[in-house]
This record gives C-alpha cells, structure tokens and sequence, in this order.
C-alpha cells in the first residue's frame, strides 16, 4: 500500500523586496501532523514536490501549543495559529500564506511590532508604586476576576486585526486588541487611574469609531476574547468621555 | 567608574523581566535582548501557579514549611541559604504581582485563591485558570514596557546572544549578538551582563519547551570559561501530551485540583473506560503512596509511570500511555480552574478531558541544572550574571511543581540589583574591552559555517542527538547507556563540521541561526550525559538501577563542569552543598515526612 500523503502549496518571499512564488511540497501523512510539524519536515528535507532543493521555510513560532501568539499565519485562506492547525481538519492542498497586513519579512514571517506600540499609546499596565514589598493588592471579587481574566488572555496574535476590513493604512485603526486591552486596564482598581488618557488616545483618527462592526475580530479569535463586547463597552466610555472634555472646555 | 553604568540582560522570559524592572526602578540603563518578541517567551507556557507560602487557608503553612518541602523535594542538592531566601520572599512576590494586576483566581471574599500541587500537604500555589505563567509574563512585560515607553529600557528583540565579551582581565565588557532579521553581528558594551535565558529542551530534540529553549546561550558562556552546575539533573514531567512536533505539558494542576492517574488492572484490558468498574482500575500513584497520592513530586510519578507501562505492561491498549482522569469532577469547577489546559488538550487531540479521561506519558521538562552561581547570581565570569532557568541554584536535584515561577521571579530580582552595584564599581575598560577580537572569532565561526561544504543537515542532526538523549539520558540511566550516548554526541559533532546549509541567504537564514545553536547543544549535551555517567547514585530525577541508594557520602555534592575542548569532553569537580539550615534526611513519600 502506499503511504499516505499530504500536499502544501506555500508562499515564498525572501525578502521584502523579491518576488513571491508559490512552491509544493508532498509530505508523508504521520497521525496527529500540524502545519508546524509539517514545516520542520520540510526543514530536515527541504526538497519540493517536483523535486527541487529549496531553503527551508522562515516563519514565526515558538511554544507550540497557542499560547505564545507567535506563528500566525494564513491557513487556506483563514487567519489562524499554525501549531493548532491539524493537518487532519484541513483541505488539500494546504495554502499557506503570510498574513497580509503587516510588513513581511521573509516567507511566513511578518513584522508585528504595530501592535506593541499601540500597547504602549494607551499606557496598557498598572502604575504600581514600586516593586517593594507594599503588601497585598485591591481586593478583586471572582465576579469582576472572571470579567478581566478572558481579557488577559491575549495572545497578541494580530489575527483579529488581519480579518479587520478597517484595519489598513486609510484608517490607521488601532484594531480590536488594543481596544480589550484598554478594557482591562480601565476595569483594574488601580489600572484605572489612566482611564481617561486611555480613552482620549482612542478618540481621535484611528481610534475607536473606526470600528465598522463587521465581527470578524471575535471570529478568528484563537482564545474566544469578548472582543466585540469589549468594544462596545470601551466606544461607550469613549463618548462619555468626549461629551465631558466638550462640557469641561 | 561607569558614569552611567550600562547592565545587559538577555532573555525576556519572568527572570530576565525581573531584572530589568529591579535595574531600571533604581536608575540603571538596560537593553534588554531576546530572539522573540519578549512577550511570546517560554514562561507564557507555565500553567499551574506559583508556590508562596500565604496560608490563606488557615492550614498553618510558613515559609520555613516551604522551604523543607522545596529542599526535601530536591533531595538535599540544593545550596540552602539561597532556597530559604527564596522561600522567604515568595510571598512578598505574590503581593507584587497582585498589585501589578495578575488576574489570579479569587476566594468568594475576594482574597487570593491557593491549590495544592505536588511535594507538598498544604495549598501553597496562587494561580490565574491553568495559564498562570502567561498572565505573570504580561504582568511583568506591561511594567518593562511602561519603563521602554520612559527611556529606561531598550529593547533588542530578534537579536541571539552569541558569546560575551572579555577582557584581558577575565571580566565581561559587554556581548556580541547577531540580528536574526539582517543577519548582522555587532557588539554590545556593557558593564554587566545577566543572562536569563531559560530551559535546554531542545537537546532532547522533543520537550515541553518551546522552540527557542535551546540552552545555546549557556552552552556559549560555559566555553567561554563559564562553570555548569548540576547539568545532570533533567525533570521528566509525568504527564504530557505527546506529539509530532512536541510534547505538550498537562500541568500538574489538573491533578492539584482532583485529577487521578490510572491504568486497567489487568494487562491486555481492552474495555473502553467508562466500562472499566473502580474495582478493575489501579490507582497506582494513590495506593503505592497513600499520604502524597497523585500529588507526589515529579521525578516519583515519573519513575511510577515508567514502571507501570515497562515493568508492569500495564499501559493503556499496550502503549505507552496512562488515563489523567477529571471527568468525576464537575464541568462548571473544570472551566473555572483549569480551562487553558482542557482546551490545549482539546485543540491537539480532539477528545474533550471533561468527558474522557487524558491518555498521557511523561516528558522532558525542565533542568534543575545550569550555570554554576554564586549567592549573588553571578557565574565565575565576573560580571557574568545568570538567573531564572539558566541557571542552577534553587531546586536541587528535583524542582517542585509551581517553585519555577517564583525561583524565576526572585532570581531576577536579585541580580538586577547586584549586577547594578557591581557595574557601578568596574573600573573603565581598557581600549575597548576585547569587543574587535571577539568579534573577528565570531565572525570566524559564521563565515565557516555559511562556506563549509558537506551532506549533513543540521535539522537531521539534530533529530539525532534528540532521540539518543531521551532514549539514554531521562528517567532510567545505565551507565551502558551513558556512554553510548556521549560517543554518538561526539560523532555528532564531528559530522558537524561537515554542515552544508541549505539556505546561504543573507536575510531572515533561520537555517543559520539553528546551526549555531546546534553546534552548542551538543556541547551542553556532553555535560548531561558525562556529568550522569560520573555520578553513581540515585537522587531526585536522576536515577540509576544499578546504583539506586542516594549518596551522601560520596553525592552530596555539587557537580561543576568546566570546558576542556578535548576529545574527552569537559572536566568535571565537585563542591560541598550547603546544608546548615536543615540536616539531610532520607526522602520518602510512602508516608508524611
């Protein structure tokens, strides 16, 4: 009998300035194999379909279990974290693309690093003092910790932001991450200090009223964040807050 | 004096975070490397919690109780005085992340919530669901960025430490590093450097660890002249998903909060579960240790494991798996508690753990070895410190579930300020501190590398080392065995020099970068295996039937391996532990101890 196979057509750049090409490969079907685990093969025997030695492929991963948000990427089309996608539950060929709104690097590899800067636009931490011994924090009750802790689950993937169709250089919105995280931050009893500079900084051009509705952010999302909850409720406190700096001036 | 001392730290895992946060709170300028984004570093992976003695649950716990756990735990191979400190700060770390927003689980009073986990009988271990590791990494990386966004940090993410930079003196003045985007080498002055980049996973080719946890970085410095502690100790967790790509950790958690382990009693039992009636099902872990149960430390339900699937034959359907059972507790407490971890097990496997007992099978962990440190965090390389992972001082011979966070956290915030203290007395550099010649012999070893012609290719190398050391050098070690495995490291390295990388590109070579961490792995796997083959005992994880009596006479030692570049590989000595606080006793958890 033969042995089973499975086929990839992925998407090949080396570097930002080359042209793309498309390339296959064949590879032996083992049980459990994910598109991470098929890209290692392809490593230990970079060789393509038609039988051509080519370089092994660039990409982002690390932990391997969807936690790190490292190895985003399109998968047939869709916005997804390649170690969770088993080969398995996907259709032949397997198109592998990167994702597409953010600078590529090489091949699978993109550069992601919009998404810590705006982190850093809304002041996304909590002041603490120090880190000296202060004694325990704010008591929090398991109500508001089960609101927060699916907020804090951000894997600052960017998937959310790939399928977003306001995401892009006309609108310059921040995407649906940056607004959960400003959630979060704004529920803390100490976060919260920062409330109203958050806000304003999502006020303004690309903040959030860029925010179209179209869903997609909650959809893709790898670890099921409220993202569309988080921004209505964030748009809300937004407009509360324009109305008081109108009235205030 | 350094005007403005300048302290390098490498990795932004929990302890390099630590660090710089400490360094940057008291005014010191730090840049801070890491070969990820330092918010996707391998302490996102740690799920169950982290260990302080709080006693919030009115059980009468301390941090002296924390300590003998942690020390028993550790068979007594840890130096003392650091552990005790580390014990005694635990719960002022635990405060600190709380004020910094962690969202730990609550006590209907809005009071931290503690689960119990393994070594210990008290419910120690604060925890956020079963991705603790995750929130405490963005807890810290949210403080990192505030100081980044205030000048105080910056950050050199996608660079790879590539060696130190020493001067005539022996003192570190800085590194050399390379941009995993551009393929630049460059040097980096500094006044100190601390390294805290983490586990060693990769040697053994599959490993709960992430894909960067190559230990390349120790294995540099540990040529540089660095001393390696311990090495030979390697934690096997007791339960992990295995997979094509690697084995995924089901933390320990699943079983601080009910979890049960067990096989069909009898062999060849082909029932599906739910047909298999209490009376047909061996709860091993319970009945052969009735106090600590399925809460035994790691290295214990790892060698129990090991003896029910090899020994017994007892593994499920004859393969090298046992049932993880949490479908007796109620789904509402599952989703609360442990829900990260369901959801790993649902995503890779595709069987729903509420319903359906885990089938898993130990892993390769983690390493209580590392480099060798000084009560300051500082290796033998002055101004070389080490913290977290990395380094070797705070678990002994087997490191309890849920102490790695908190040894993480606290090494980091001990050598942020030292390395601070000592960089601000180092005298100037002469000239420039050796920066050019360490360069030119960084250069050297790119230049080789990216020209040298061959068949070999450094992925399939490197598949090879991986099986040879789990195969000889995990849970059961003969020293058969041992040997064999260093002669296929040598082999491996010499097949190594005939490396043709497929990929000669100068842009984003992913190839490259793994080639030079291989070249280093198989140096640090040469400290595992003969620093195992050296030591005629059993204690904590290491394990050796044919000598299976702990040694305290002989043992009760610290292993130091030094670098030879010999054939025969590294040179070993060994160093008292210190034991002043509490008199070493046999370990056993048949009974309370």
């Amino acid at each position: 009998m033969a042995n089973k196979t499975v086929a990839f057509e992925i998407k090949r750049q080396a570097n930002p300035d080359a042209p793309a090409i498309w390339e296959r490969f064949e590879l032996e079907w083992r049980p459990g194999m994910n598109v991470i685990s098929s890209m290692m093969e392809i490593a230990a025997n970079p060789v393509t379909a038609d039988g051509r030695a080519t370089t092994p492929i660039t990409y982002d991963s690390n932990c391997l279990e969807e936690i790190c948000g490292s190895c985003a990427m399109r998968i047939n089309g869709k916005a997804r974290m390649a170690c969770s996608s088993l080969v398995d539950n996907l259709e032949q060929p397997i198109k592998i693309e990167p994702l597409s709104k953010f600078p590529l690097v090489r091949d699978l590899s993109v550069d992601r690093s919009v998404l810590f800067e705006n982190l850093k636009a809304v002041k996304a931490w909590v002041p603490v003092d120090g880190t000296y011994d202060l004694g325990p924090g704010p008591r929090v009750f398991p109500q508001q910790q089960e609101v927060n802790y699916p907020l804090s689950n951000c894997i600052s993937c960017c998937c959310c932001m790939e399928v977003c169709p306001q995401f892009n250089d006309a609108t310059g919105f921040v995407g649906a991450a940056t607004i959960a995280q400003v959630k979060l931050f704004n529920n803390h009893p100490t976060g919260k200090v920062f409330k109203e500079e958050r806000l304003r900084a999502l006020a303004g051009d690309g903040g959030v009223q860029e925010c179209g509705y179209a869903q997609n952010c909650v959809e893709v999302c790898p670890k099921g964040i409220p993202l569309t909850d988080a921004i209505s409720d964030v748009g809300r406190d937004v407009l509360i807050q324009k109305a008081k700096d109108f009235l205030r001036n | 004096m350094a005007a403005s001392p300048r302290i390098i730290v490498v990795g932004g895992g929990l302890a390099g975070l630590a660090a710089v946060i400490k360094i940057a709170e008291a005014g010191g300028n730090v840049d801070l490397f890491s070969i990820v984004p330092v918010k996707r570093s391998h302490s996102v992976c740690a799920q169950g919690g982290i260990n302080a003695a709080k006693d919030l649950k009115g059980e009468g716990d301390s941090t002296a109780q924390h300590f003998d756990d942690t020390i028993y735990g550790g068979d007594f191979l840890a130096n003392q005085t650091p552990v005790k400190a580390m014990c005694d700060a635990a719960p002022a770390i635990i405060d600190l992340l709380d004020r910094m927003g962690v969202p730990f689980n609550r006590t209907p009073e809005g009071l931290l919530d503690f689960r119990r986990f393994g070594g210990t009988l008290y419910q120690r271990t604060a925890f956020a669901g079963a991705t603790t590791g995750q929130q405490l990494l963005y807890a810290l990386d949210e403080q990192v960025r505030r100081y980044e966004s205030e000048g105080k940090v910056k950050k050199y993410e996608g660079w790879e430490f590539l060696s130190a930079i020493i001067d005539s003196k022996g003192a570190a003045r800085g590194i050399t590093a390379l941009d995993l985007r551009t393929m630049e080498l460059r040097a980096f002055p500094a006044d100190a450097i601390i390294l805290a980049t983490g586990g060693i996973g990769a040697i053994f080719g599959k490993s709960t660890n992430s894909v960067v946890c190559t230990g390349s970085a120790q294995a540099a410095i540990f040529q540089q002249g660095a001393y390696y502690a311990n090495g030979e100790f390697i934690q096997v967790h007791p339960t992990s998903i295995p997979g094509e790509d690697k084995l995924r950790l089901m933390s320990e958690s699943a079983r601080g909060e009910g979890g049960r382990v067990w096989v069909p009693r009898t062999v060849g039992d082909k029932r599906p579960f739910k047909q298999i009636p209490e009376s047909d099902r061996f709860y091993f872990l319970e009945e052969w240790y009735p106090k600590y149960g399925n809460l035994v430390p790691r290295d214990v339900a790892t060698r129990a494991i090991h003896r029910v699937v090899y020994e017994l034959g007892l593994g499920i359907d004859g393969q090298p798996m046992v049932y993880l059972d949490l479908t007796h507790i109620d789904r509402e407490t599952l989703n609360r508690k442990l829900e990260g971890i369901l959801e790993i097990y649902e995503k890779f496997v595709g069987d729903d753990p509420r319903e359906v007992p885990m089938k898993i099978f130990p892993g390769m962990h983690y390493t209580m070895g590392g480099l060798w440190v000084d009560f300051n965090q500082m290796t033998n390389i002055p101004g070389v410190f080490a913290a977290g992972e990395c380094e070797y001082q705070y678990h002994g011979a087997n490191r309890l579930g849920a102490n790695s966070l908190v040894s993480c956290i606290h090494g980091g915030f001990v050598s942020g300020p030292i390395a601070l203290k000592y960089a601000k007395s180092l005298p100037a550099a002469e000239g420039d501190g050796g920066a050019a010649a360490e360069i030119a012999r960084q250069a050297g070893i790119n230049k080789a590398l990216m020209h040298n012609e061959g068949t070999e290719n450094p992925f399939r190398l490197w598949r090879e080392l991986g099986a040879t050391m789990t195969e000889y050098a995990t849970v059961i070690r003969y020293n058969k065995g041992l040997k064999q495995a260093d002669q296929k490291v040598v082999e491996l390295i010499e097949r190594f020099d005939k490396v043709n990388l497929s990929d000669k590109s100068q842009w984003a070579n992913t190839s490259f970068a793994f080639a030079r961490q291989l070249k280093n792995m198989l140096e640090l796997s040469r400290v595992v295996v003969q620093g195992a083959l050296l030591r005629d005992e059993s204690r904590g994880a290491h394990y050796k039937p044919d000598f299976p009596d702990r040694n305290d006479e002989k043992f009760l030692k610290t292993t130091k391996a030094s670098f030879t570049g010999a054939i025969d590989g590294p040179k070993f000595e060994y160093e008292e532990v210190d034991t002043q606080w509490i008199k070493p006793r046999p370990r056993s958890y048949t009974a309370a101890k």
